[in-house]
């Protein structure tokens, strides 16, 4: 076994960005999340980039708007309500077709809400959250070594696909402290493609323009069909989820982020007193396992939703299981978080209920 | 083997770092180890407390809901704690803060004078060592030895005089039970 050092999650994954060739955070403090400006301010010099508290998060995600405009790696982090100030920021870097980076370290809502762990923000994450027709792809990381890992495969997406990518994580994952592995090399920026669009001079070439508008009769319309090939894409290519004990599941929890391990406990313990139970675990919440579900849906006989949120996901699941097999509901909203006992429990009632 | 545990007590009792010193002993060991801690509201003036899981399979769920072992460094976390203990489960109390005493029959349970110990020693500051040093002899979950090494790695800015007193509180601990 490589090296171990123990990191908590909001460390993890501020480190993870700059490893990735992160130079541009901007942030305004919130909690569960202080932790990721915190330890940008201290270990961004080092990397050579800017760190910067700004005055608002509006403020930060435009000034992400022009660090990727100028064709650098951007990030910003805040919890849920600082997420939604930002909405106006994201959509206008979706229209601009722009890539950067936004972890969301979601706390309880809605309002001003708690601090405690929610995963509540998976509409806003998953259907755009700001005005227009746009999607971002929303990553789900369930432990310290995936926040490490994760803003890395967001910056390449981002950067494939032009757009920006939510990691949608909870002040657990935040919080919580695990034995976390190097597991890639520090990336130099100065090694990437150059891009294409990106403002950084127009001498000896024609000028760029960057905007989120297009006021001429008709071309809105074509450019956003064409954004939606880009979606499409995504959805084709970009699906990617875990499975657990799922070879001759009779019963199929669908659970995320935090959730997700509560429900392997669960599992474990179905396992132990002989029930054929499996796991599947979203990683990307968009583009959604359709497939994977759809497949599923002939040969399980209940599938249990588990989230920290009053029934989101829950219709993803199902839109694709459209009836064809019975969906139930543990929800946690608010702040509260499921126990591999509870789940237990509720399970033996829904099946009792059958 | 996997151990949950929930170590509790007021803010300012060690109660963080004695969970992340389990942590980082257990990861020493090649165990996997997961450590959660309560944050925010619930510190101010009251009580902290926080969950440690190791185990020598990947640890699925960081949220201990009943402990395998639990450690309470003060009456109120005993009252709060104390019924959430698996049955035949382990409980160390504090037995210089807490007057009360635990009422389950079905769990194993241990008294240490905790803060007796760490004032003789010369700081109440470290009664969560003693504390340590009892958990350590009694569940073998980590060793006495990587409990020390541990307690440098997480109070790596502490000097070398701390760091010893450190490693006798531990050692006092370990020695009430392997006396």
């Amino acid at each position: 076994m490589s090296e171990r050092y123990l990191f908590r999650g909001n460390h993890a994954i501020a480190e993870g960005a700059m490893r990735a060739g992160c130079r541009f955070f901007a942030g305004y403090p919130i909690t569960p999340q202080n932790e990721i400006p915190e330890y940008f301010s201290a270990r961004m010099p080092d990397y050579g980039g800017v760190f910067l508290q700004t005055e608002s998060e509006i403020a930060a995600i435009n000034m992400l708007f022009g660090a990727s405009a100028a064709g650098v790696r951007a990030m910003t982090t805040s919890s849920s309500p600082g997420i939604s100030l930002m909405q106006e920021g994201i959509s206008y870097s979706c229209g601009a077709d722009l890539p950067m980076v936004i972890a969301n370290v979601v706390r309880g809502g809605p309002g001003l809400g708690n601090i405690a762990p929610a995963q509540s923000d998976y509409f806003q994450a998953t259907r755009g959250g700001g005005h227009g027709d746009y999607r971002t792809p929303v990553l789900a990381p369930n432990s310290v070594q995936e926040m490490f890992e994760f803003p890395k495969l967001a910056f390449e997406l981002a950067e494939r696909y032009r757009t920006p990518v939510i990691i949608l994580a909870d002040g657990l994952l935040g919080q919580m402290i695990e034995p976390l592995e190097y597991t890639f090399d520090p990336v130099d920026p100065k090694t990437l493609p150059k891009k294409d669009y990106i403002l950084d001079g127009c001498k000896g070439r024609e000028r760029r323009v960057i905007r989120s508008y297009d006021l001429r009769p008709g071309y809105l319309e074509k450019l956003n069909f064409e954004r939606i090939k880009k979606y499409q894409k995504i959805e084709a290519e970009e699906v990617r989820y875990e499975t657990d004990h799922l070879d001759d599941a009779e019963f199929v929890i669908i659970a995320y982020g935090t959730c997700s391990r509560v429900a392997k406990a669960a599992v474990r313990l179905a396992r132990n007193n002989g029930v054929k139970m499996g796991l599947l675990r979203p990683i990307t919440l968009w583009p959604f396992p359709k497939k994977m579900i759809e497949e599923l849906t002939g040969k399980t006989r209940l599938f249990i939703v588990v989230e920290m949120s009053m029934g989101q996901m829950i219709e993803d699941v199902e839109l694709v299981v459209k009836g064809k097999a019975p969906v139930r509901l543990i929800p946690h909203p608010g702040g509260g978080i499921p126990t591999a006992r509870e789940i237990w429990e509720r399970f033996q009632q829904f099946r009792e209920e059958l | 083997m996997t151990n949950e545990i929930i170590i509790a007590g007021f803010g300012g009792q060690g109660i963080i770092s004695a969970g992340m010193i389990i942590a980082q002993a257990g990861m020493s060991e090649g165990r996997y180890v997961t450590f959660f801690p309560s944050y925010g509201a619930e510190m101010r003036g009251g009580t902290a407390n926080c969950s440690v899981v190791v185990s020598d399979e990947e640890v699925a769920s960081p949220v201990v809901d009943r402990p395998d072992t639990l450690m309470v460094m003060n009456e109120p976390s005993l009252i709060r704690f104390e019924p959430r203990v698996k049955e035949n489960g382990i409980l160390f109390f504090n037995q210089t803060l807490i007057k009360s005493r635990p009422k389950r029959k079905d769990i194993k349970i241990y008294p240490v004078e905790a803060n007796l110990i760490a004032e003789e020693l010369g700081s109440g500051r470290i009664a969560n060592m003693v504390m340590l040093g009892a958990f350590a002899a009694v569940t073998k979950t980590v060793d006495l030895d990587s409990l020390k090494a541990a307690q440098r790695v997480i109070f790596k800015k502490a000097d070398e005089k701390m760091h010893r007193l450190n490693d006798q509180a531990l050692e006092r601990g370990y020695k009430l039970i392997n006396g």
